[in-house]
């Protein structure tokens, strides 16, 4: 026997579960699967769009994301271009070679110099586009492509990720809905983001940056164009 | 690793002793305790979601072969393969096999406390692969060659100096003194065996038998460096990590933080669907789950099934009196605490790991704080009547205890024999205490016994006039 039979086998030796409840249980099963119903949603998560963005920026920086509100997608290169001059780092980007962001303007920052592509292990600053947003935790939810490589968020030392605050949602469960509804179904690797890197495993001490991103900045933007 | 659950009693002696040890768990109360207590206030729907989160466990469990082939069929449909290990012996071999058909030379991995129950690492490095540890806590312990003490803080137990010694002596180069130059260290090396891995292993948080994915949780972003730079990423789980869909998962995510570190959300949650895709500049090409049983198909058909809902968050033992004075090393094995005096006797069995269901107060604070309300103390009793049923009990307290069944069921005489007893010991007494007492010199050596007043309560109440 198989160790996949033989283990199957156990399992259903251990539950005993009798012959006239094998019907049932597979529809119960079945029924599960299908529905993928959510179940409790926090009050917290039940917000109106405004609830929504305020609280996901008070609770992403509450552990230590940077936040801002721009009112258009042409405001971001220059608050990239702000955020590496406000922590001494070169004006250099590494950026996922997205449509969305490539509307972005980024020739508005001269001095900026940006590749598009992947994460490269000497990239210090990583740009990508976040595909949902979660009040009740204040998570970024990003989700991996071909023009969204996910190492843009993990490999630099500081990742910059841009969420429209349209797609900022209450609940982990209504975001899920957004990676469901990806072209391609759910993604390879999809990443629940909150805050930067961190570790207390050192005497209980919390630091930033242990593997990945020291420093986190969200750049929610209001509107998105046309 | 060897288990050593018998010399518990001598481990936690000399964990008393050790300040150093004692500070750290210190620790634990200010930062977990309280973080867990104000987690769980500010989010009022708390005691519902832990109700949820048994509940979900519960049907998992008592559907879990129908689960399984759900989880295996989406794993293979989304172009990964499922792998069943009986046992540890198995699950090491597959493991092995799997590194070798991927011409691993090292791996890296991020924490897995399977990969510590299975004793991965010591196998892969006298196959001749390199296991290279990448969660800084288990790092730290994997170059100073000792076990885990904590399940989600491994190295709890060591000092910012100690840590600044090891990686000084191990690393080379200047002595660091601060957590962030010892962290930013650790980064450095470890980037490049990220980078060098030609296979990374991660362990599992929840595995989704909806949609076929592998759900992982981390603060330090380290199982995604590891699982998104190699050609070939292996998953090691237990088959309790089973939860229908991604719903449920969501569920047990908010219980798990909370519970854990008092966060509201780790700082990484990973959902993971299969390889990488047409297109992707980034993550493995090959995607393997071993899903390993190793007792735990046996605990389905015994009393110990609840304690499979277990999500290791760790609640338990840092709510635990026991724990956090003896600290995790004195269990002797991978699973401290609470959780691991009820799993680590049906997991090395009990005749090894008798004292562990004995080191409770039985205060009941782990079942209090549990995230899926496992009755833990109901099950460390389990435990003790099996070892007794076994005879694992040393002679005296066997004796002991039939001496005092024998009594307790003979009210009159119990009366009688405690009436004669208080008013002797009343009598032994010196200023109202005794310093020693014989068959209670455990007691007795540090500290004194407070002595009886002369009467039991059954006479006082009688004397006051007190009815049943």
């Amino acid at each position: 026997m198989s160790a996949r039979d033989a283990i199957l086998a156990r399992v259903r030796h251990g539950l005993r579960r009798p012959a006239e409840a094998e019907a049932a249980a597979r529809a119960a099963v079945a029924a599960r699967l299908a529905a993928a119903a959510p179940n409790l949603i926090p009050a917290r998560g039940q917000l109106d769009r405004e609830g929504r963005i305020r609280l996901f920026a008070e609770l992403a920086a509450a552990v230590m994301a940077e936040v801002e509100r721009l009112d258009r997608l042409e405001d971001v290169p220059a608050a990239v271009s702000a955020c590496l001059r406000r922590h001494d780092l070169p004006q250099k980007i590494a950026l996922a070679p997205e449509p969305l962001l490539g509307q972005a303007r980024w020739e508005s920052q001269p001095l900026l110099r940006v590749r598009r592509g992947g994460a490269e292990p000497d990239d210090a600053v990583g740009v990508t586009l976040a595909v949902a947003g979660v009040a009740e935790t204040g998570t970024l939810v990003l989700a991996s492509a071909a023009d969204r490589p996910t190492l843009l968020a993990f490999l630099p030392e500081t990742s910059i990720v841009v969420l429209p605050a349209d797609w900022i949602e209450g609940s982990y469960e209504q975001a899920w809905m957004r990676v469901r509804a990806l072209p391609g179904g759910v993604p390879r690797s999809v990443n629940l983001v909150t805050g930067p890197s961190r570790t207390a495993d050192i005497a209980q001490k919390l630091e930033l940056g242990a593997h990945g991103p020291k420093r986190l900045l969200v750049l929610i933007v209001e509107q998105l164009p046309g | 690793m060897e288990a050593t659950p018998l010399a518990f009693a001598d481990r936690a002696s000399a964990a008393l002793d050790d300040p150093v040890l004692q500070t750290a768990l210190a620790g634990i109360r200010t930062g977990w305790v309280a973080g867990r207590q104000r987690a769980a206030e500010r989010l009022p729907e708390f005691e519902a979601l832990r109700d949820l989160g048994r509940d979900i466990k519960d049907h998992t469990l008592a559907c879990l072969d129908l689960y399984l082939e759900a989880f295996e069929a989406n794993v293979t449909a989304c172009g990964g393969t499922v792998h069943w290990a009986r046992d540890a012996a198995e699950a090491r071999v597959l493991v092995l096999e799997l590194c070798r058909a991927a011409g691993a030379r090292t791996v890296t991995k991020s924490k897995s406390m399977i990969s510590e129950e299975i004793g991965l690492n010591p196998f892969l490095e006298a196959h001749g692969i390199v296991p290279v540890e990448t969660d800084l806590g288990e790092y730290i312990l994997q170059i100073a060659g000792q076990p885990p003490s904590h399940i989600v803080g491994p190295a709890i137990h060591m000092t910012k100096d100690a840590v600044a010694d090891l990686f000084a002596r191990h690393h080379g180069g200047e002595r660091r003194e601060t957590a962030a130059d010892l962290v930013a260290e650790a980064r450095r090396i470890l980037r490049e065996r990220y980078l060098a891995a030609d296979v990374g292993i991660t362990g599992a948080n929840f595995l989704v038998a909806e949609t076929g994915s592998v759900v992982t949780v981390t603060n330090e972003g380290n199982a995604e460096l590891t699982q998104g730079l190699p050609r070939t990423h292996i998953v090691i789980a237990s088959l309790e990590k089973l939860v229908p869909t991604m719903a449920d998962a969501f569920t047990l995510l908010r219980l798990l933080a909370r519970s854990a570190t008092g966060q509201e959300f780790s700082a990484y949650t990973t959902v993971l669907t299969g390889p990488k895709r047409p297109g992707d500049r980034d993550g493995p090409e090959a995607f393997h789950v071993v899903l390993l049983d190793n007792g735990r198909t046996q605990m389905l058909g015994s009393e110990l099934r609840a304690m499979l809902r277990c999500i290791r968050c760790g609640a338990c033992m840092n709510h635990c009196p026991v724990y956090l004075a003896a600290g995790g090393h004195a269990y002797g094995w991978v699973y401290p605490g609470p959780m691991g005096s009820v799993l680590t006797p049906q997991l090395v069995g009990i005749e090894r790991a008798w004292p562990l269901p004995n080191a409770s107060t039985f205060c009941g604070r782990c079942e209090e704080v549990c995230p899926v309300r496992i009755p833990l103390p109901g099950l460390m009793r389990f435990w003790r009547e099996e070892q007794f049923r076994r005879r694992l009990v040393p002679p005296t307290a066997r004796h002991g205890l039939k001496l005092w069944g024998f009594l307790a069921r003979r009210p009159v005489l119990y009366r009688l024999v405690t009436g004669i007893a208080a008013r002797l010991l009343a009598k032994l007494a010196r200023g109202g205490r005794l310093a020693k007492l014989p068959l209670a010199e455990g007691w007795t050596a540090t500290r004194d016994l407070p002595a009886p007043q002369g009467r039991t309560f059954m006479s006082q109440w009688r004397a006051r006039g007190g009815h049943r």
